[in-house]
């Protein structure tokens, strides 16, 4: 084989089929998109029993973590997901999915080393960097005066 | 004794002989092409075990004991087992032969674990050191998945070149003698790095691998793929099978009326594993239960089986380093 790796780079990428792009960006659309409804639904849900917006959309966050880590315990939400992509990794759902998944997957070793240590193996970095870049944001809204 | 022929193969004197095989797989497995051939499809995919890595480790023993019973040996009978498979520190195989009481040897070769076992299995019986072994791999879908990827039910994506890692074991009993088909050749291969990062895309990073190994196995031997009835390998798949088949065309061998991989040949299209099987035992089981089993009965004389493992651990890249491909083969001969 006589081949630099940069030969072999554009070999393989050429031989290597890509994602179906269009496909996956439709059904992440589609079921993101009836994951909202559902939202919607359990939020006008709320009103309508008398919640003012702050308390439905509270309840509502609370609604939708409940339902994404049931599906998960189901083994559900990772069916959905496999066609969903990005239509259930970026609902609150997907949030509960990357929570309770490692819970379930690591209580093999323990409730201590094994659940707790591994809650937050996927959601780390949004909790690290979400948090941090809320305070930036507050820190700046202090200091300009908002 | 065994004697080097070429630049890297070895030719033994005495072939050893696999006295017999066997091959345990999980249900989805059992569901593929080769379903029929496998000795047991266990549709209790923790095999009675509390954990995924136990259950890989039932599954391996349950395997090595069969392999056994099948030569009409007992355990006690072996000098030695070679095992391996995915797992940290290879914990499947040492819990798996734990209770065996008998020399072990852990190997960590990746997908290329059972090429290994047989290749060490025949230089050491036919160097005398050992007269009656088992060589034995395995792999489990909810093992690795846990260390290499996510945890199950995480919703993720795969890409279409990800590769599946099978639930399966196979294991095969070496001995000096008693058994038509024989271990002729073995060689053992370079790491070839060409440079791949993507974990997803296991077939590239080993198609450079099995080129080499291959290309000095036909060299050392004077041979040319038309004088094997199969060259198997394990497991490149569908990307990694057609890099690997394009590599040798452009170096002038054509390997296609007789090539298949191990990791093409476990699922069928519709089973959605993308391009392919892999893991220690998707090749194992391809051999020990399906390839091992036509030669027996003369369907297949004349058979090359390479073995390819990507060299990475998921510290490995998420450090950057790129995944080194490495392919260990054996000629495995049905003799009159």
């Amino acid at each position: 084989m006589n081949l630099t790796k940069n030969e072999y780079e554009r070999l393989y990428q050429k031989k290597s089929p890509d994602s179906p792009l269009w496909r996956d960006m439709l059904w992440a659309g589609v079921i993101g998109g009836a994951i909202c409804t559902v939202g919607q639904l359990v939020s006008n849900f709320y009103k309508g029993r008398g919640m003012d917006i702050e308390g439905a959309s509270a309840a509502t966050a609370i609604t939708m973590v409940f339902l994404g880590a049931l599906l998960t315990g189901l083994h559900l939400y990772d069916k959905l997901a496999k066609h969903a992509g990005a239509g259930t990794i970026v609902p609150i759902t997907g949030f509960a999915n990357a929570i309770v998944s490692p819970a379930m997957e690591f209580k093999s070793e323990g409730l201590v080393l094994g659940m707790a240590a591994k809650l937050f193996v996927i959601a780390g970095p949004v909790l690290v960097y979400g948090i941090s870049a809320s305070v930036i944001y507050g820190l700046l809204l202090f200091w300009i005066g908002g | 004794m065994a004697k080097r022929i070429g630049k890297r193969t070895i030719a033994f004197q005495q072939p050893p002989a696999i006295l017999a095989s066997a091959a345990i797989v999980g249900e989805k497995e059992g569901q593929g092409p080769l379903g029929q051939f496998f000795d047991v499809v266990s549709e209790d995919s923790h095999f009675g075990q509390k954990s995924w890595e136990l259950a890989e480790s039932e599954m391996q023993k349950r395997t090595i004991s069969l392999a056994v019973e099948k030569a009409g040996l007992q355990l006690s009978d072996l000098d030695c087992i070679l095992a391996g498979d995915l797992l940290n520190q290879c914990i499947g195989s040492s819990l798996a032969s734990v209770d065996a009481h008998l020399p072990y040897l852990g190997l960590y070769g990746a997908c290329s674990t059972m090429a290994q076992g047989m290749a060490m299995g025949a230089a050491l019986i036919d160097g005398g050191a050992a007269r009656k072994l088992a060589a034995a791999a395995s792999s489990h879908f909810c093992s690795a998945e846990r260390q290499y990827r996510f945890p199950l039910a995480y919703g993720g994506q795969r890409p279409p070149t990800a590769q599946w890692t099978a639930t399966a074991a196979g294991a095969a009993v070496l001995a000096k003698g008693g058994s038509k088909v024989r271990v002729t050749h073995a060689i053992f291969g370079e790491m070839v790095d060409m440079g791949v990062k993507d974990a997803n895309n296991m077939g590239s990073a080993m198609a450079p691998s099995a080129c080499d190994t291959l290309e000095h196995l036909f060299e050392d031997t004077g041979t040319q793929p038309t004088d094997y009835d199969r060259i198997l390998t394990g497991d490149l798949a569908a990307v990694g099978a057609d890099l690997l088949v394009t590599l040798l065309r452009k170096d002038g061998i054509d390997i296609t009326p007789v090539y298949s991989d191990c990791g093409s040949l476990l699922y069928g299209s519709e089973q959605d594993t993308h391009a392919g099987g892999s893991g220690c035992g998707c090749s194992a089981a391809v051999i020990c239960g399906h390839i091992l089993q036509e030669m027996e009965q003369g369907k297949l004389h004349k058979v090359i089986f390479a073995g390819t493992g990507a060299l990475m651990s998921p510290t490995s890249l998420q450090q950057g380093q790129s995944i080194a491909g490495v392919c260990h083969a054996v000629v495995l001969e049905r003799m009159a």
